[in-house]
Order: structure tokens, then sequence, then C-alpha cells
């Protein structure tokens, strides 16, 4: 491996097309990438049919059988008509194909127009006519949300609750784990299982409570309600802990030595060396603050405080749902995730392996 | 310059208590090696006097002052630790840099004290490297230097050599030594070599199981040593050490050992002696000696031989000498041992004399 670097790396093809044996197909390379195509297939399959289907307008969406591409059926303006008309390539009972605008649908009759002579109306039964498309992308399932529905102001207000939630959450939650790892007491162990029994309380038990002391402090409706709740956590507290007990006692007490303060020692000291644990619980947490909907839609109540979750939520109305705009705006939330991780990625395979969390 | 005080210390941890009540005086300037065998508590007596561990009983006390209660940072302390517990997100210059920071020193003269440190131990090149990109020898003297920009009142190491290579471990005692020499200052070192001890310390304390055996002077303990384990302790190879009942004469017998000693010799018929001398302290003798032995192998370095015995009766015995010897292996010998040399210890295993009169 380390050699392999150090000479000349291969490129991205030869790394796809790599098998085990030198030039070879052994069977475990067929089943390799049997195994490997399913599991890109299963993980990406789903992501990249939403990130299509975004682009797709409520028409195209519905379509039956479904298209792959986002392909829109072409319509013109036609003399005489309001509208613009979907545009059809139709087959005669001759043998010709001309392509017709449609006007209405009766039955299983179209009634259609030519665009070039608009008086005359011919009607064509159902499957003598073919969508005319071409690959159109429905951008306006982007700028609709974001301009006119105040998305930009729910995408901002998701922000400052994960950035916000996630500062507080490292800061309380390191705190937590340093008294819990660094110092040496009686009753240490117990308050770190106490910690992490609150794991088994199910979040739907508390909600009550929690909401009714968020409304004692008049925070309902504004983002602290959602922020402050959840900030400490126990499983971030856990996994920190174990991170900082592997930190050698020496250090801490060479820190001592050197008269750092106990705030000199757990900011300059601990802080640093806890790095990897520390990353990967912002991205745990901005997973969580980024993905949460329960919380906020209890607690926020109108929409200038929305976060994305909440405000996608207003697109599933009771009798018609605005897919385009749901998978649009679900996009969008994927993506600071999706940076999130491309960042700190570096940090999570170490910390996951170090912690045996997941 | 400082003085440190032990009266009566006891640590326990719980119900174990591992320090049974430590008296030591640490006189100003002096260069103090703790030795002992491992698990001896030899750094739970130097982390208590550094104030990382709390004092079960007895009094600490540092230039007159007792301490007890004063936390490790305020007393001025610094401590060289075995695993050099540097800093590793810190460059080297931030690592010496910290401790003074930490005392809120102006930025000019914790440069000044960094760099001249530096340039003492000849690590100014690593100034900007982190610990990691450095090598086992460079860490210990970054280590060391961030024990002396702090300009301490006295200086603790624990074990900080035993991590070395072994001729690193011998460069770097000799700099120890010069760096005593050179910036004087009390220091208290903690080392299971008793190699280590010897060749560093003005005096040292040699600790068994939370106790201190003996206190003295390098050469103080190798010819006078007051009990059996600071016989064998100290010196390499070993003291020779058999047991042996007296008889009549007075003389100690033990197997194929029967050694006449002087009248007068401290010793009363019937008792059980333990005989120790030095492999440096037999002679090779025609006809009768006080032992007689057959070689089992024989170290021929050249410009001296150790050679290793086997006798009826008696554990294994060494013999050295300068020079070379005509000495094979499996030759029977008879030894002589140097009565001004021998060392006689009681049942319990103090010291009835150290050197008896030549008979
Ligand atoms: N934190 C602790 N808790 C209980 N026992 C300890 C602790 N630290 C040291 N000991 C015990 O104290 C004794 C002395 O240890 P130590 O001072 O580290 O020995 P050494 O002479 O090798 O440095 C040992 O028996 C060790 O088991
Ligand atoms: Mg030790």
């Amino acid at each position: 491996m380390a050699d392999a670097t150090a000479q000349s790396r291969p490129g991205v093809l030869a790394m796809l097309t790599a098998r085990r044996g030198r030039g070879k197909l052994h069977w475990t390379d067929v089943f390799s990438y049997i195994y490997l195509g399913l599991g890109v297939l299963l993980m990406f399959g789903p992501v990249i049919w939403l990130a299509l289907s975004s682009f797709k307008t409520p028409a195209g969406l519905v379509e039956f059988p479904p298209t792959l591409l986002p392909l829109g059926q072409i319509s013109v303006p036609v003399e005489g008509y309001d509208d613009p008309l979907l545009l059809f390539s139709v087959t005669t009972e001759t043998g010709e194909t001309r392509e017709l605008a449609q006007i209405r649908r009766i039955g299983i009759v179209r009634q259609m127009v030519d665009p070039a002579a608009p008086d005359e109306r011919i009607d064509v039964p159902i499957d003598a006519a073919e969508p005319i498309r071409e690959f159109d992308m429905a951008w306006e399932n982007y700028t609709d949300p974001l301009q006119r529905f105040d998305f930009t102001r729910y995408l901002w207000n998701s922000v400052v609750v994960t950035v916000v939630a996630t500062a507080i959450t490292l800061l309380i939650n390191s705190m937590a784990a340093y008294g819990l790892a660094i110092y040496d007491f009686r009753g240490r162990n117990g308050i770190m299982l106490l910690v992490i029994g609150t794991l088994m309380i199910p979040i739907t038990v508390i909600l009550v409570p929690v909401y009714l002391v968020v409304t004692q402090m008049g925070l309902v409706n504004s983002l602290w309600a959602v922020i402050l709740p959840g900030a400490a956590t126990p499983t971030g507290v856990f996994l920190l802990r174990q991170y900082m007990l592997t930190i050698p006692r020496d250090l801490i007490e060479a820190a001592r030595m050197d008269k750092a303060s106990e705030w000199a020692i757990y900011w300059k000291v601990v802080m640093p060396l806890a790095m990897p644990a520390l990353a990967v619980l912002a991205i745990f947490s901005v997973m969580w603050r980024w993905n949460d909907f329960l919380w906020p839609l209890i607690v926020l109540n109108r929409s200038e405080v929305y976060t994305l979750q909440v405000g996608l939520n207003a697109f599933q109305g009771e009798l018609n749902v605005q897919w385009h705009y749901i998978l649009a705006m679900t996009v969008v939330t994927l993506i600071p995730v999706v940076v999130v991780f491309a960042f700190l990625q570096r940090f999570i395979t170490t910390g996951i392996a170090a912690s045996g969390m997941k | 310059m400082t003085e440190i005080r032990l009266e009566t210390i006891r640590k326990a941890y719980g119900d174990v208590e591992v320090i049974h009540g430590v008296d030591l005086e640490v006189r100003s300037g002096e260069f103090v090696v703790f030795v002992g065998p491992s698990g001896c508590g030899k750094s739970t007596l130097l982390r208590i006097i550094a104030g990382l561990e709390d004092i079960t009983s007895g009094s600490l006390k540092i230039d007159g002052t007792e301490v007890n209660h004063v936390t490790a940072a305020d007393r001025g302390l610094s401590m060289v630790f075995q695993s050099y517990a540097l800093y590793p997100h810190m460059t080297v210059y931030k690592n010496m840099a910290f401790g003074l920071e930490n005392s809120r020193m102006p930025k000019a003269e914790i440069d000044a004290r960094v760099r001249e440190a530096a340039a003492m131990l000849q690590i100014t090149d690593y100034l900007n490297r982190r610990p990691k990109a450095l090598s086992g020898g460079q860490r210990q003297r970054v280590a060391i230097g961030r024990a002396i920009v702090r300009e301490p009142r006295a200086f603790l190491f624990d074990e900080p050599l035993s991590n070395l290579d072994a001729e690193l471990r011998v460069t770097m005692r000799k700099e120890l030594a010069a760096l005593h020499a050179k910036i004087g200052g009390t220091m208290i070192y903690v080392t299971h070599d008793q190699i280590e001890a010897m060749t560093l310390a003005d005096r040292i304390v040699v600790l068994q199981k939370g106790r201190i055996e003996q206190v003295g002077k390098p050469l103080e303990l190798y010819n006078r040593p007051q009990n059996l384990f600071v016989a064998g302790f100290i010196g390499s190879p070993r003291m020779n050490l058999i047991e042996t009942t007296v008889t009549e004469g007075p003389a100690l017998v033990s197997g194929a050992a029967r050694i006449a000693l002087p009248p007068g010799a401290p010793v009363t018929p019937g008792a059980s002696v333990t005989a120790g001398f030095r492999p440096e302290h037999l002679d090779i003798v025609e006809g009768d000696g006080d032992i007689a032995v057959t070689v089992t192998f024989a170290e021929q370095l050249g410009g001296e031989t150790y050679l290793y015995c086997a006798a009826e009766g008696l554990p294994q015995i060494t013999v050295h000498r300068p020079g070379q010897l005509p000495v094979e292996k499996g030759q029977a010998l008879s030894l002589r041992l140097d009565r001004k040399q021998l060392h006689l210890f009681d049942a319990d295993g103090q010291v009835l004399a150290n050197g008896l009169a030549n008979g």
C-alpha cells in the first residue's frame, strides 16, 4: 500500500477496473463487482432518482411509465388559445405522421389542432398520439420555493439552528466529558451510567414536559426553543469521554506542572487532542439538527421561524402534495450534510473506529 | 537553591499503604537518585513531592515551608516524565513556552528563555517541529528543555532515560551530569537502574517496598551496605551472597565453603550469618582456599575476566579478575576471599560487619 503510493499511484479508471489476478478475470472479481455494483445501486440509486426527479415538472412526475431523465412535453402557442398546447406526434389512418397540438381529451379521443392551421379541429384516438418530449430541467422547482415561498428564510433558520446548536453541543458535552474523564472521583462511573441511562428514555415520553418548560420560558416560536433542549446529548458525552480517557494522564499532569489552569488544560490540551472525537460528534450533531422534524414542528408555529424540514411539510397539504417542490427542496436539504461529510470524513473513519460507534 | 524535607511521609491507596513513613532530607543543589526495583514506590514518592499525589500523612517541606496542601502548579517544581509527556499538537517551541505563557510572562522574555534553553540542549533546529517528527533522544531533550525554561526551584525526573536505547542512554546520562554541573539546582532523579544511580548521584536513596533501605554516597553504599538488600542491589555483577552457619573458631561453614574469621569477629557460634563478597574481592589460590569451586562458564574479555563457578551446596559464585586468566570451563579452582572486604549480615539481613581484619 505504502510503496504503491510512493511509486506511481493508479488513476481512477485503473482503480475502478482493478482485478485480483494480473489481467485475468478471477471469479472473485466477478463476484466483487456484482456485489459492489449492487451496493452502489442501493446507496446511490434513490439519491440519483431523487435528484433527477427534482427537475421534473408536475406532469412529468405523475407520468406512467416513469422516465428516468427530466423530460418535458413540448407545448406550443396556438392562435386562438390562451394557454400553450401540448404537442403530439400523431399517426393518421393513411400512415403518415403529423405534429398536432391537443386542445382537450374526451374519453378515448383527443381533440387536436394543427398549429399551422388553427381553425380546423381533428379528432384522434388516444393511442394514435405519442407525446413529443425534450430534455427540460424544471428549474422553477427550485426557484419558486426559494423566491416565492420564503424557503431562503427556512434555509437560514436551519443553518442558524444547526450551527449554534452544534457549537453549544460540542462545548457543553466536552465539558461534561472532561469532568467525567480527567477527574478521578468516587461515583464517576455511576454518573456516567446515569448519563448513558437517559438514552433509554424515548423522546416521546419527555416531549410534553419539555414543551411545558419551553412554554414557561416563553421560548415558543423562537429558534432557541429548538436549539436548547437537545444541546446536551448522552451520546456526545459518552463518545467524548471515552476518547478523552485515552489521552495519557502524563500529559494532563505535565500541564498541571506547567501552571496551566483547569480551563487552560481543557481548552489548550484536551480539546485539541480530542479533535477526532469532536469531529465525529459535530457530524452527528449537524445531521441530527438538520434533519430534526418533530420537535421543531411542535415548538415553531409561525412560518418566519420554520426550519427547512418544517417548511417542507407545508407542501404536503391534506388534499394535494406538491411533489415537485418537495423533491427539489429535499435535494437542497441534502447539500449541507454532504458538504459537512466531505470536509470531516477523514475524522469520522478514525473516530468511529476508535469509539466503536456509528 | 532549594531544600526539600520529607517527614514520615505515608501514602495509601484505599486500604493499601504503598509508602510506609519515609524520612529524607534533600539538600540544596544536591543530585539525589531514588533507586529500587520496579513497584517499590519511587514514582509515587516523586509524585508526592511534585504535588501530583496527595499525602496520606506526614509532612513535606520545601525550604522550610510545609507544602502538603500547595498545588503542583504553585510548588515551583519541574518534572520530566518517563513518557516525556510532550504536547503532541504543539511545536517544540510551544511545548517549551507553554508553562511560561501560563504564568503570563512577557513574550520577549519567553522567547529569550526558550532560545537559550534550546541552544544549550542543541534543539534550536527543531523548534518548529512537532514532537511526532523527533527521535527519542530529541524528544528527551525537549522534555528537559521544557523543565529548564521555567527556572524551577527543583527538577524532578521520573526514569527519563528508560525509553532510550542503550547507547543513547549513556550519552544522555553524561549530558544530564553536565547539565547539573552547569545549572546547578536541586534534582531528584528516579531510576531502577543502579548504574545510572551510581554515575549520576551525589547521594543515592535505595527504596524497597515503600521503605528507605539506605541513603548515602554511591561508594558508601557500595563499600558499606547496611543490609542485605542494598548489598545485593548495588553493584554489577551482583555481590556473592552465601548463607552460612557460624562454628567455633570462629568460622563460617556452608557446603564447599569454610571461611575462617579473625578472632573478635562479631559473630556468635551457632548463629546463621550471610556472607557477602564482591566478585573482584576473590583471589584464585594454589592449595587450600576458602571455597572449592568448578568453573561452569568463563567470559574472557581481554582486559578483564569473569568466571561463573559452581560449588557444592552453594549458589553460583562470580569471580571478576583484571587481565587474562588461563582458566577453562570445568576446571577446579580454589578461591580465597579478602577478609577486609567481607560483609557479614545477621539472620534479619542487617549488617554485622563491613570488612574484617585480615585473618
Ligand atoms: N493509583 C494507584 N492506585 C493503587 N495503587 C497504586 C497506584 N499507583 C501506584 N500504586 C502502587 O504503588 C506501588 C508503587 O508504585 P510506583 O511508585 O509506581 O512504583 P515504581 O517504583 O516502579 O515507580 C505499586 O505497588 C503500585 O501498584
Ligand atoms: Mg515508576
